[in-house]
C-alpha cells in the first residue's frame, strides 16, 4: 500500500528522470525446476560425502561442503529470488553487492581480529600451559 | 492457596514484592513525581476531552508528519530522563571525595550510568533522528507519505514500547549495572543474575525491530517515491544523509539483534557463546557489538550533517558549496564506518598489524568529515549570513565538532589509546562529538522545521538562551573531563580519594547545571512560542526563504502534503521554482488516494511491552500468551482490506483555496 495517488500522476509519468526499472521477474516453471534440481544435487553431494565417508580426512570434506554451500546460495538467488542486473533498475543488484561487501568485511574482520586475540591470549588453564610450545 | 510457593512462582515468575524499590528514597520520590505528573496529564486530557482526538488523529495515525512529531516528543521526554541521570552522576562525583561516599551507593550509581547511556543513544538520539527523517524526507522529495505508512506507525510504537520497558525497570526491579553495551562476562548469568540485564536486552530488542523496519521504510521511500525529475544527484543533502543513515541501520541493526540474541541464549538457555567456559569467548561479543556500534555513531551524526547543510545553505542565501563532494563524502563515510570498529577495543590484545590497520582507517574517516567542514565554511564565505537560531547552532557545532574530531584522531592512535582507553578523556571525546554534533544538529533541525510542522515559528529569544546555555554549559561540563582523563581518571567510578581532583568535578557539575538551564530554556521556548503563536504565525509556508521542496507547501502541510506532485528541474528545487516565477496551481484538483489510520500498531506495541515484561520476570505463561496474541493480531491485520480512502476533490480545492487566500493576505 502506498499513498501515491493513482490518477494525477499519469501526466507526469513520462517525465520520470530515473528509471523505476522493471519489477522483479516471476520465474518460469522451467527455471524453478532447474533451481530445485540444482539445489537437490548440491545438497545430496555433502550428505553423500559425509555418510559414505568418501574422503578420508575431515578437512577437505568440510572445505568441499563450504564451497557447495556457497554455490547453493548463488543458485537460490538466481532461480528463486530472481536476482539479475536488471530488476528494479539495478537497485537489487547494488543492494546485493553492498550486502556481500559488508558480510565479507564483518566475517573476515572478525576472523582476523579473533585470530589475533587467540594468538595473544594468555593460557587459560594449567593444562593449556602444559601444552604450550 | 497463596501460600503455595510453586503456584506463586508459576503465576508471577521471579516477580515479588521485593522487586518494588520502596526502600530507596530517591526512587520513591521519583515515583511520586511521575504519579502526580501522570495524573495531572490524564486529568488535563480528560478535562479538554482530548482522548478521542488523541486516539483518532495521533496514536493511530499513519501520517508520516504526525509520526515524526510523536517520535520527537518521545525523544524529548527521554532526554529529560537521560539528563536527570546525567546530573545525578555529576552531583555524586562532585561531592564523593576524601572519604565521603556521596549519596549514590555503587550499585545504584552503576545502574544510573548504564541507563544514561542506553537512554541517550537508543531512546533520545535514535527517535529524534528517526522523527526528523520521518517528518522531513517525504516532504523534501515531494511525496505524500512514506512507502509503507502502517509499517511506519508500527515502527514508532515498537520504539516507544522499548522505551516503556526501560522506564519500567525504574520502579519494578532494577536496571543493568554493566555499562551501556553490557559486556559479558559481567552481563552473563553468573555475574548479573538479576533482572537488570534482561530489561536491557528486551528493551533494545523490541525497539530494534522498530528501528530496522523504519530504516527499510525510509530507504524504500527515498529510492522509489521521489518527485519526477529528482534524480539521485538532485536530492537535497538531508535526504542523502538520511538514505545513508538508513542503509547503515538496515545493514547493522541485525548484527545488534543477533549479538543480543546470543547473549539472551547464554542467560536464558545456559549456552556458552560469551562465557569463559566450554569454548565460549566474551571477546567475540565485544567484537560483534562494535561492528554494530561504530556504524551506529554515524547513523546518528549523518542526519545531523544533513541538517547543517540545509541550514547553512538557507541562512547564507547560497547554494551549498560542493554539493557533489558533500554527497560523495557522505557515501565514503558510510562505507568507512564499517571498517573501524576495532578502535573501540585497541587494548583488548590484538597484535600491532590489526591495531595499525584500524587506527589508520579511523584516521582516514576524518578526511571526508573535514571536507564537509570546508564545504560549510565555503558556503558561508561571501554568503549573506542571517544569524537566526539554527545558524547559531551550526556555527557552535562547527567549532565544537572540530575539537571533538581532533581528540578523536588522538584516540585513533593505538599507543595513545592505551593511555586514554576507558578514561574520562574518552568520555569527554564522545560527548564532544555527540552533543556538539548530533544534539546541536537535532536542536537546529527542530528550530528550523518547527514552523513547517506547526505553522508558527519558535520564539527566537528563548532559542538563543537555550543555545548559549547549551554551548557554554557543554564546555564547562566536558573540558574538565579532558583534563581529568589526561591525568588518568577512569570512567564509571562513584567516589574518589585524591582531593585535588575535586575542583574539576565541581566545574563539570556547574557545566551540567548550565546545560540544565539550556534544556529548561528549550521547554520555556515551546511554551512561550505556543502562547505567542499568533505573532509568530507563518502564513507563507516559507518563513526562512529556504531552498528545498518542503517549503513549497503550506505550514503545517495538508494531510496530502502536495495537491500536485511537484516537478523537479534542479537541486534546491523550491529555490529554482521561486526564481523561475513558479505559480501555484489553483484549479483542476483531483481526489487524492490516502492510507487509513489503524490502531494495530498501538496494540502490537502494548502487547510487546507485556511480552518483554513476562520474559524479564520469567512469567512463561504470560510470555507465551502475549507472543501468540502478537502473531494473531499481526496476521489478523493482513485481512484488513479497509485501509485506504480518497480525499474528495472539493475538499482539496477548499484546502488549497484557503491557502490562496492566506497567501494573498500576506502580499
Amino acid at each position: 500500500m502506498t499513498s501515491h495517488a493513482p490518477s494525477h500522476e499519469d501526466a507526469f509519468e513520462a517525465h520520470h528522470g530515473h528509471s523505476h526499472g522493471h519489477e522483479a521477474g516471476h520465474g518460469t516453471f522451467k527455471s524453478y525446476v532447474t533451481g530445485f534440481l540444482l539445489s537437490v544435487i548440491l545438497t545430496a553431494i555433502p550428505f553423500w560425502l559425509v555418510m559414505a565417508d568418501v574422503l578420508d580426512s575431515a578437512v577437505p570434506t568440510a572445505a568441499i561442503i563450504m564451497v557447495l554451500g556457497a554455490i547453493q546460495i548463488v543458485v537460490h538467488m538466481i532461480f528463486f529470488l530472481h536476482m539479475n542486473t536488471r530488476s528494479e533498475g539495478g537497485w537489487t543488484m547494488m543492494a546485493l553487492i553492498f550486502t556481500i561487501l559488508l558480510v565479507a568485511i564483518a566475517l573476515s574482520g572478525s576472523l582476523w581480529v579473533m585470530h589475533h586475540l587467540n594468538a595473544n591470549m594468555m593460557p587459560m588453564s594449567p593444562e593449556m600451559m602444559k601444552n604450550m610450545p | 492457596m497463596f501460600s503455595d510457593p510453586d503456584l506463586l512462582k508459576f503465576i508471577f515468575g521471579r516477580l515479588n514484592l521485593d522487586a518494588i524499590p520502596y526502600h530507596e528514597p530517591i526512587l520513591v520520590a521519583t515515583f511520586l513525581a511521575v504519579v502526580i505528573g501522570g495524573v495531572a496529564l490524564v486529568g488535563l486530557i480528560t478535562y479538554y476531552r482530548f482522548w478521542g482526538v488523541l486516539w483518532r488523529d495521533w496514536l493511530t495515525s499513519v501520517d508520516h508528519k504526525k509520526i515524526g512529531i510523536m517520535y520527537i516528543i518521545l525523544a524529548l521526554v527521554m532526554l529529560l530522563r537521560g539528563f536527570a541521570d546525567a546530573i545525578m552522576m555529576r552531583l555524586q562525583q562532585a561531592i564523593a571525595f576524601g572519604g565521603s561516599e556521596g549519596y549514590l551507593p555503587p550499585h545504584h550509581y552503576d545502574q544510573i550510568f548504564t541507563a544514561h547511556g542506553v537512554i541517550m543513544i537508543f531512546f533520545m538520539a535514535m527517535p529524534f533522528v528517526t522523527g526528523l527523517m520521518n517528518f522531513v524526507v517525504p516532504l523534501q522529495i515531494g511525496a505524500r507519505d512514506v512507502s509503507f505508512p502502517f509499517l511506519n506507525n508500527f515502527s514508532f510504537w515498537m520504539t516507544t514500547a522499548g522505551a516503556v520497558i526501560i522506564m519500567l525497570s525504574l520502579f519494578v526491579g532494577e536496571f543493568a549495572r554493566t555499562g551501556w553495551l553490557a559486556y559479558p562476562p559481567l552481563s552473563g548469568a553468573d555475574y548479573s543474575p538479576g533482572v537488570g540485564v534482561d530489561y536491557y536486552i528486551w528493551g533494545l530488542q523490541v525497539a530494534g525491530i522498530g528501528t530496522t523496519l523504519s530504516g527499510i521504510n525510509l530507504i524504500a521511500t527515498i529510492v522509489k517515491m521521489r518527485a519526477p525529475g529528482m534524480t539521485m544527484m538532485k536530492m537535497p543533502v538531508f535526504t542523502w544523509t538520511s538514505l545513508c543513515t538508513n542503509v547503515l541501520i538496515v545493514a547493522t541493526f541485525p548484527v545488534l539483534t543477533a549479538t543480543l540474541a546470543l547473549l539472551t541464549l547464554d542467560r536464558y538457555a545456559g549456552t556458552n557463546f560469551f562465557t569463559n567456559d566450554l569454548g565460549g569467548n566474551p571477546m567475540m561479543y565485544i567484537n560483534l557489538i562494535w561492528i554494530w556500534g561504530h556504524p551506529e555513531v554515524y547513523i546518528l551524526v549523518l542526519p545531523a550533517f544533513g541538517i547543517f547543510s540545509e541550514v547553512v545553505a538557507t541562512f547564507c542565501g547560497k547554494r551549498l558549496f560542493g554539493y557533489a563532494s558533500m554527497v560523495y563524502a557522505t557515501v565514503v563515510i558510510t562505507i568507512l564506518s564499517y571498517i573501524v570498529w576495532l578502535h573501540h577495543f585497541f587494548t583488548m590484545g590484538s597484535g600491532a598489524s590489526v591495531n595499525a590497520f584500524f587506527g589508520i582507517t579511523t584516521m582516514i574517516i576524518s578526511i571526508p568529515t573535514g571536507a564537509k567542514m570546508f564545504n560549510w565554511l565555503f558556503t558561508m564565505y561571501r554568503g549573506r549570513i542571517r544569524y537566526e537560531v539554527p545558524m547559531l547552532w551550526t556555527v557552535g557545532f562547527m567549532v565544537t565538532f572540530v575539537l571533538g574530531g581532533m581528540t578523536g584522531v588522538l584516540l585513533a592512535v593505538p599507543p595513545a589509546d592505551f593511555v586514554l582507553h576507558n578514561s574520562l578523556f574518552l568520555i569527554a571525546h564522545f560527548h564532544n562529538v555527540i552533543i556538539g554534533g548530533v544534539v546541536f544538529g537535532l536542536l537546529a533541525g527542530v528550530y528550523y522545521w518547527f514552523p513547517k510542522a506547526f505553522g508558527f515559528r519558535l520564539d527566537p529569544f528563548w532559542g538563543k538562551m537555550s543555545f548559549w546555555f547549551w554551548l557554554i554549559g557543554f564546555y564547562f561540563a566536558f573540558m574538565p573531563l579532558y583534563v581529568l582523563g589526561l591525568m588518568g581518571v577512569t570512567r564509571r567510578v562513584n567516589s574518589f580519594e585524591d582531593p585535588s581532583l575535586q575542583i574539576w568535578f565541581v566545574i563539570a557539575a556547574f557545566g551540567a547545571f548550565l546545560i540544565a538551564l539550556g534544556i529548561l530554556s528549550l521547554l520555556i521556548q515551546f511554551a512561550v512560542s505556543f502562547i505567542r503563536r499568533e505573532e509568530l504565525r507563518d502564513t507563507t509556508g516559507d518563513p526562512w526563504d529556504a531552498r528545498t521542496l518542503e517549503w513549497s507547501t503550506s505550514s503545517p502541510p495538508p494531510d496530502y502534503n502536495f495537491a500536485f506532485t511537484p516537478l523537479v528541474h534542479d537541486h534546491d528545487s523550491w529555490w529554482d521554482m521561486k526564481r523561475r516565477g513558479h505559480s501555484r496551481p489553483l484549479a483542476g484538483f483531483k481526489p487524492i488516494h490516502m492510507p487509513k489510520n489503524t490502531g494495530t500498531g498501538v496494540i502490537l506495541g502494548a502487547i510487546s511491552v507485556v511480552f518483554a515484561f513476562a520474559m524479564v520476570w520469567y512469567i512463561w505463561w504470560l510470555a507465551g500468551l502475549s507472543f501468540l496474541a502478537m502473531v494473531a493480531i499481526a496476521i489478523g491485520h493482513t485481512f484488513n482490506y479497509d485501509r485506504d480512502y480518497y480525499i474528495p476533490a472539493d475538499i482539496v480545492t477548499e484546502t488549497e483555496g484557503k491557502r490562496t487566500e492566506l497567501l494573498a493576505g500576506e502580499v
